[in-house]
């Protein structure tokens, strides 16, 4: 038998097409014969692949069929999640905009470089002693016209050229006050709430972040007592109502109003921007907020914008007071902190002095 | 009623039952039913409608064979069955592009199926031989096997359309021309 043969012999066996007879023949020719018996399945296995085969294309033409039947261009449109267009432009552009990006921050650093903004942070700031030498100096007249009116009356000490305010840190003398307060200074004064004067020299200052702290020397100062309020060391939330106390005028004046922003001038985050109605010779006062704690030292003004004033945030002041030579006891009990405003005020003025400079 | 019973989205059983009867329009309802779901996540997924209409069509044959071996067991909802199938190709495709990022947006619940798209893929790889097999063989060759070994057509009817003047001719034709088939798809690696 040729191969063609078997061949047709395998296929009339598998399809049941021999009679009774052939296919007991042919059984026992699978059974002698391996050869054939591998034939068979071989032949068994590649037609029914065929046929599989076949089934799969069907299948695929009548799922293709349907197919075409679905609106698939709308459906897409419902069914795709559709991020907001910054998103999408992101991201089919974001390698273009980011070169973009780098390409704009350079220019405008460049900008800022080249024309001397970024040095010269300075200019925006109109210092408050400058103006407070301004009305110092009718203070002054007011002064030797009272002291004549009255004939003798309290003594009041020669004041320095500059005021400006600051306030305790410890009982034993130490006071905090702006940089830019003493700033030349040949000699410093600190002025008590009753008018009395004590020589204070400058301990420490921090000129970048306009920071001064004094001690009085004098022999006549007694220690204060026991600080009322604490140092807040975190931030403050922004609408925080907040409030100063200072020397704006020869009398300590109490200003409030809301912590806007937790940078300052350009983005500076060593500043606040507040509310206050900063005047003259508040610089270097304390900032509180409405439970008595420092979250600040009021410090300047800038020039183009009224109503806008910052002072530096109270973290500076803590990491100044770190920086001590020697080592300083913060008071952690606040004695303020359930007390009306005026309540605290009444507390707060006895530990909050005018700042008296004299130049060289 | 006879209308709602046509149309919507077929019983989980209906499939079944369905694909076991060859049910044409089952097989259109349970397409229609879940290829939106399908498209939602392949075309979120950084996939295009194209994708989406073969992952799904692949699913559904997955299903299909298995329904038809008669090894179907219903452990979840057919839905859940489908998104995850479709889920783990997808997943398996993306790979391959390197085009997985590591996530996926789901919209489904979905089970962790393996072995079962893997055995598909055993399948498919010899298909695809038979496919190139099959168009290496040419024609007539072609016609004649597809007639005779998958359209179940009698050696008679391809005799009297391709004009052999007697059925032992065209018999002759049909074993050389399977021979050479067999030999095609062996070949091929």
């Amino acid at each position: 038998m040729n191969e063609y043969k078997l061949s047709e012999e395998i296929e009339r066996y598998l399809n049941g097409e021999m009679t009774k007879e052939e296919r007991t023949a042919f059984d026992i020719l699978r059974k002698e014969n391996a050869e054939v018996n591998v034939m068979v399945t071989e032949h068994k296995h590649f037609t029914g692949l065929l046929k599989q085969y076949g089934e799969r294309l069907e299948l695929e033409s009548r799922l293709d069929a349907i197919h075409r039947e679905i609106d698939v261009h709308t459906l897409k449109e419902e069914l795709m999640v559709h991020p907001s267009w910054v998103v999408q432009l992101w991201r089919s552009h974001h390698s273009k905009i980011s070169v973009a990006a780098s390409i704009a921050i350079f220019a405008v650093l460049g900008t800022l470089f080249f024309t001397g903004y970024l040095s010269n942070r300075e200019l925006n700031y109109v210092r408050l002693r400058g103006e407070v030498a301004k009305i110092h100096q009718q203070a002054n007249n007011l002064n030797e016209k009272l002291n004549r009116l009255n004939g003798s009356g309290r003594v009041i000490s020669n004041p320095g050229k500059y005021r400006g305010t600051g306030f305790a840190i410890t009982s034993s003398g130490l006071i905090a006050t702006n940089y830019h307060v003493i700033e030349g200074a040949d000699s410093v004064y600190v002025q008590n709430n009753a008018g009395k004067s004590f020589k204070a020299k400058v301990l420490y200052s921090e000129p970048e972040n306009d920071i001064a702290i004094l001690k009085i020397v004098d022999t006549s100062f007694r220690n204060l007592k026991p600080i009322p309020y604490t140092f807040k060391r975190l931030e403050s939330d922004l609408a925080e109502s907040v409030y100063t106390f200072g020397y704006s005028q020869e009398a300590p004046v109490y200003d409030d109003g809301k912590l806007t922003s937790a940078n300052g001038l350009n983005g500076d985050s060593l500043d606040y921007q507040i509310s206050i109605p900063i005047n003259p010779g508040n610089s270097g006062g304390p900032l509180l907020d409405t439970r008595g704690n420092i979250i600040g030292i009021v410090q300047a003004k800038q020039t183009q914008m009224e109503g806008v004033h910052f002072a530096v945030k109270s973290s500076y002041l803590l990491s100044a007071i770190d920086s001590l030579e020697k080592k300083v006891n913060l008071n952690t009990k606040n004695t303020l902190v359930n007390l009306t405003p005026v309540q605290q005020v009444k507390k707060l003025k006895n530990y909050v002095f005018m700042v008296k400079v004299y130049d060289k | 009623m006879s209308k709602d019973l046509n149309s919507g989205i077929p019983t989980d059983n209906e499939v079944i039952l369905g694909i076991l009867n060859n049910s044409e329009s089952v097989l259109k309802r349970l397409y229609l039913a879940y290829f939106p779901m399908v498209l939602q996540l392949i075309i979120n997924n950084s996939g295009n409608e194209d994708d989406a209409k073969d992952i799904y069509q692949e699913a559904i044959i997955v299903l299909y064979n298995k329904v038809k071996a008669g090894d179907f067991e219903l452990s979840s909802k057919l839905k859940t069955y489908i998104y995850s199938i479709c889920r783990r190709l997808w997943l398996k495709r993306l790979s391959q592009m390197n085009r997985y990022s590591g996530d996926i947006k789901d919209f489904q619940e979905y089970l962790v199926v393996d072995d079962e798209t893997e055995k598909n893929n055993e399948r498919d790889i010899q298909f695809n031989k038979m496919g190139s097999a099959l168009q290496l063989l040419g024609e007539p060759c072609k016609t004649i096997i597809e007639d005779f070994y998958i359209h179940n057509r009698s050696m008679q009817e391809i005799c009297e359309s391709f004009g052999y003047t007697n059925a032992d001719n065209a018999k002759t034709q049909k074993y050389k021309c399977l021979q050479r088939l067999k030999k095609l798809f062996f070949q091929q690696k």
